[in-house]
C-alpha cells in the first residue's frame, strides 16, 4: 500500500518543520495594538483622539517644563535669560524659584545648620516603622520603634531631652502600676489607675522634674520653636503624628462602637458622630480661634499642637467606621468561636477578631490615611505656612511675584510621591495576607 | 479620654490665672520678644525672603515696636495670620499687636474691640484693566465682568460704586490675591478690582505691564494700620508713638544714617532732642528707655525709608507717595507734636 502512495505523490515531508512565529501582524506589539487598540471601528476612533488629546498636551507642557531656567534670582531675571537665549515668544518654566527657595518648601524656617536633626528623625522614623509594616525585620527591633517618638520629639524641637525622657517615664510609670495591680486588684481598678496615674504625673510631676534633671545634669541641643516649622516638613510631622495617633484612638472607637457597655457605646458613638458630621476646616478653626478663648490668656498652647490633635481626632472617627466595616464583615461564627474557647475580650479581639478585621479594613484604612495626609494643606487657612502656604509667601516676595505653576508643579509632585507610594505599601499589604479563604 | 482631661485642667488653670494678666509690656520685657501678627505674604507688605526674615513695610513696624521696647529690631517672634485669624490671634492674646493691612473701620475698632494707634498707608480701591480695552475710566465698566476676592471689603465696595453710578458687571469671584492675578492674565475677566496698591504690585508682575492700565478711580477709603486690644492703653500708647517717631523723623529729617549722629549729643532743633531723647524725658512717660525713639529709627529707617525701601518707585511695586506724603508734602501722613 505504502508503495501506491509513494508512487502516486512526488514529495512527503517525513520531518516537522521546526515551529515558525507567526506573521508580523499577528504578534507581538503589533497584535497587542489590534487587538487593545484597533479592533473595530469606534475602538480605532477612540484611540486615535486620545493618542491626539494626550500628544496635545504633552507638546504643550513638555517644552515648557525642559525649557526651563535653573539659574536666576527672580522672575524678571528669568525672563530675561529666556528672551535672550529662546526665540520670541516661547513660554519657559522658571524652576530658578525652586533652586532658591527649595529650603524653605521643605523645612519652612527651620535653621539652616541643623537640617540635619529633622533628616535624621525622618530616617530614624523609616527604621522604626520597618518591624510593623515588614514581619520579617526581628520582634526585638520594637524597642526602638516604642523609644523612637520620644527620640524624634526631641530631634525636632530640641531643647532638654529630659522633657521626653520624663513624658516617657509617664507610659512606664502607667504600664508599671498595670502590672502591679492587676493580679490583686483585678483589671477594672488597674486600669484606671494605670490611666490617671500618668495623667496627674504629666500634669504635675513631669515639668519641674526635667527641669530639676536638667540642673543636675544638662543635656539639651537648641531648641527650635513650632513658629519655624514650615513647608513639607510641617506636612510631614501632622500627618505622621496624625497617622500614628488616630490608628490605635480609631480601633478603639470601632471596638467601643461595638460594647454592650452603655456609657462606652453611646460615648464612643457621639464621638464618631459629631467629630464625622462637621469639616475638617471647622475643626482646624475651633483648635486655631475658639481654644484661645477658653485657653488662659498668655498659655502658649502651641498651635501645631493643637492642630495634631484635631487632625488626629478627626482621622481617628474616619478609622473607627473603617474598622467597623471590617468587624461587621466577619462571621458570627468567629465570635461564638472566640467565646467558646473561654478568651477574655481583649484575648479574643486581639488573638481572633482584631486581626481578620483589619486585614478587610486596609483599603479603607490606607485611603484614610492618604485622605489625612493631603488634608494638612488645609492648615494655610489657620496660618500655619505648610508648602501651599509657603509658596504665597515666597510669591509675596518682590523677586518672585508673579510666579505661579511652578511652585504647585513641584509641591503636587511631592505630594503625589507620598502617597503613591502609601498606596502601593497597601497593595503589597492586601497581598501578603492573603489568605485564600475569604 | 486623656485629652478631654487635660482640656478641662486646661480650662481650670485658666480660669485661675486669668484674673492676674500683665500688661502687655510687661509680658514683652520678661519674654524678650514681640509677638507681631503679619500678613502670610503680601507683596511689599510682608513676606519672608529665602533666608526666613521677614521683610516689608508692615513688618517694618513690628521692627520699629521691637526696637523702641526691647532695645532689638530683630527680637520679634511673626506670627503669620490670614484674614480669618487675625483677630482672634489679636484679641486671644496670642500676638502683642497686628501691622496686617488691615483697614481701619469703625466696627473693628469698636465693636470687636480694638485699638487702630494710627494709619501707616492710606490704600483705596481700584480697577486695572487691559489696555486693549479701550477703557479710560471705571464709569465705562457698564456689563464687564470684573475679578473680585470673596469675603472682602472691596466686594461689597464694588457693589455699592455699580450702584451708585446705575451701571451693571458681572463679578467673577476669586479667592486669593495669585488666583486673582492668573484669572485676569487668562481672560476669565475684563477688570481685575482689590486695593490700588495690591493692583500696583501686581501690575509690575506682568510679563507686559505697558499692556495694562490702572483706572483712575478710586472707590474706597481704605485706611491702613497697626492695631492692639482694648483695655492696655499704656501698650497702645507705645505702638502709636513709635508710628509717630517713624513719621516725625522723616519730618525733620532724621534718618537711619544720621540717626546716631543727631543722638550722641542735643542739636539745634527741640522737637529733634526731645524725639531723640537728648532733651527732656519723653521715653519715661511711656515706660521705655529715653533713647527708644532712636532705637526705633535705627531699625529701619524713618517712614520716608520704610516707604521707599519696600514699595516706593524704585522697587518692583512702585508705588508713588501721593496721599502717603508728609502733609508738608501735600499728603495725610501727619504726627502729632511730640513734646
Amino acid at each position: 500500500m505504502s508503495d501506491t502512495h509513494s508512487q502516486t505523490v512526488p514529495f512527503v515531508r517525513e520531518t516537522m518543520i521546526p515551529q515558525a512565529e507567526p506573521p508580523v501582524g499577528n504578534r507581538g506589539v503589533i497584535l497587542w495594538m489590534r487587538e487593545n487598540l484597533f479592533s473595530g471601528w469606534f475602538n480605532i476612533i477612540t484611540t486615535l483622539i486620545s493618542l491626539y488629546v494626550i500628544w496635545w498636551a504633552l507638546s504643550h507642557t513638555m517644552p515648557w517644563v525642559f525649557r526651563g531656567i535653573w539659574n536666576a534670582s527672580s522672575l524678571t531675571e528669568c525672563r530675561a535669560i529666556r528672551d535672550a537665549t529662546l526665540p520670541e515668544g516661547t513660554s519657559a518654566a522658571c524652576w530658578a524659584v525652586l533652586t532658591d527657595r527649595w529650603q524653605q518648601l521643605l523645612f519652612g524656617f527651620y535653621p539652616r545648620e541643623l537640617y540635619w536633626r529633622p533628616v535624621l528623625s525622618l530616617v530614624i522614623f523609616l527604621v522604626a516603622i520597618a518591624p510593623v509594616l515588614f514581619p520579617r525585620v526581628p520582634r526585638g527591633a520594637l524597642l526602638f520603634t516604642a523609644v523612637s517618638p520620644f527620640v524624634m520629639f526631641w530631634l525636632l524641637w530640641g531643647g532638654t531631652a529630659w522633657f521626653p525622657i520624663s513624658i516617657g517615664l509617664g507610659f512606664v510609670l502607667g504600664w508599671a502600676a498595670w502590672r502591679a495591680l492587676a493580679p490583686m486588684a483585678g483589671t477594672l481598678v488597674a486600669s484606671i489607675v494605670a490611666v490617671a496615674l500618668p495623667i496627674v504625673y504629666w500634669l504635675y510631676t513631669a515639668g519641674p522634674l526635667a527641669r530639676e534633671l536638667e540642673q543636675v545634669i544638662p543635656f539639651r541641643m537648641e531648641y527650635v520653636s513650632s513658629q519655624d516649622f514650615g513647608g513639607f516638613m510641617l506636612s510631614f510631622i501632622i500627618g505622621i503624628a496624625g497617622i500614628i495617633l488616630s490608628l490605635p484612638l480609631g480601633i478603639l472607637l470601632a471596638l467601643g462602637r461595638q460594647s454592650d457597655l452603655f456609657i462606652i457605646n453611646k460615648i464612643s458613638v457621639g464621638f464618631i458622630e459629631i467629630i464625622r458630621g462637621v469639616p475638617l476646616i471647622v475643626w482646624l478653626f475651633t483648635a486655631s480661634l475658639l481654644l484661645n478663648y477658653f485657653l488662659p490668656p498668655g498659655t502658649n498652647f502651641d498651635l501645631m499642637l493643637r492642630v495634631i490633635i484635631m487632625v488626629t481626632l478627626f482621622a481617628a472617627a474616619y478609622i473607627a467606621e473603617v474598622v467597623r466595616g471590617g468587624l461587621a464583615a466577619l462571621p458570627k461564627g468567629q465570635y461564638e468561636g472566640a467565646d467558646s474557647l473561654g478568651l477574655s475580650y481583649w484575648q479574643s479581639m486581639r488573638l481572633i477578631i482584631l486581626p481578620q478585621a483589619l486585614k478587610i479594613s486596609i483599603p479603607g484604612i490606607v485611603n484614610t490615611f492618604i485622605g489625612l495626609f493631603k488634608d494638612t494643606t488645609l492648615v494655610v487657612f489657620i496660618g500655619l505656612l505648610d508648602p501651599i502656604g509657603l509658596s504665597n509667601a515666597i510669591r509675596a516676595s518682590t523677586e518672585w511675584n508673579g510666579i505661579y505653576w511652578e511652585l504647585f508643579v513641584f509641591i503636587g509632585l511631592l505630594f503625589f510621591i507620598c502617597c503613591f507610594s502609601m498606596s502601593r505599601y497597601s497593595l503589597y499589604l492586601e497581598k501578603k495576607l492573603q489568605r485564600g479563604h475569604n | 479620654m486623656k485629652k478631654s482631661v487635660l482640656f478641662g485642667a486646661l480650662t481650670t488653670a485658666g480660669l485661675a490665672a486669668g484674673a492676674a494678666q500683665a500688661a502687655t509690656l510687661d509680658d514683652v520685657k520678661e519674654r524678650g520678644e514681640l509677638n507681631c501678627g503679619v500678613v502670610t505674604g503680601l507683596a511689599g507688605f510682608g513676606a519672608p525672603d529665602a533666608n526666613g526674615v521677614w521683610e516689608g513695610f508692615d513688618v517694618a513696624v513690628c521692627r520699629a515696636v521691637a526696637a523702641a521696647v526691647l532695645g532689638d529690631p530683630m527680637a520679634v517672634n511673626f506670627v503669620p495670620t490670614t484674614g480669618q485669624t487675625r483677630f482672634t490671634a489679636l484679641a486671644s492674646g496670642e500676638i502683642d499687636m497686628l501691622a496686617r493691612n488691615t483697614t481701619w473701620t469703625f466696627s473693628r475698632d469698636t465693636d470687636l474691640k480694638f485699638d487702630f494707634v494710627g494709619v501707616n498707608y492710606y490704600d483705596g480701591q481700584g480697577f486695572i484693566v487691559p489696555t486693549a480695552l479701550g477703557v479710560s475710566s471705571a464709569k465705562d465698566l457698564d456689563g464687564a465682568t470684573i475679578c473680585i476676592q470673596t469675603g472682602t471689603t472691596t466686594e461689597l465696595n464694588l457693589a455699592d460704586f455699580f450702584r451708585n453710578n446705575n451701571i451693571s458687571y458681572e463679578p467673577v469671584p476669586v479667592e486669593t490675591n495669585a488666583e486673582g492675578q492668573q484669572q485676569y492674565l487668562a481672560g476669565a475677566c475684563d477688570a481685575y478690582t482689590t486695593d490700588a496698591s495690591g493692583l500696583a504690585a501686581t501690575r509690575a508682575t506682568f510679563e507686559n505691564p505697558g499692556d495694562h492700565v490702572i483706572l483712575p478711580e478710586i472707590i474706597s477709603k481704605e485706611p491702613l494700620g497697626p492695631l492692639v486690644r482694648h483695655g492696655d492703653n499704656e501698650w497702645a500708647d507705645i505702638v502709636r508713638w513709635t508710628l509717630n517717631a517713624l513719621i516725625a523723623a522723616e519730618e525733620y529729617g532724621v534718618t537711619s544714617a544720621n540717626v546716631n549722629e543727631l543722638a550722641s549729643a542735643p542739636g539745634t532743633n527741640p522737637e529733634v532732642n526731645r524725639l531723640l531723647g537728648t532733651e527732656g524725658e519723653l521715653g519715661g512717660m511711656i515706660g521705655l528707655e529715653n533713647d527708644w525713639a532712636k532705637n526705633a529709627i535705627a531699625a529701619g529707617g524713618n517712614y520716608g525709608e520704610i516707604f521707599e525701601k519696600n514699595i516706593g518707585e524704585n522697587t518692583p511695586i512702585g508705588l508713588a507717595r501721593g496721599l502717603n506724603a508728609q502733609w508738608t508734602n501735600g499728603g495725610l501722613i501727619y504726627a502729632p507734636p511730640f513734646r
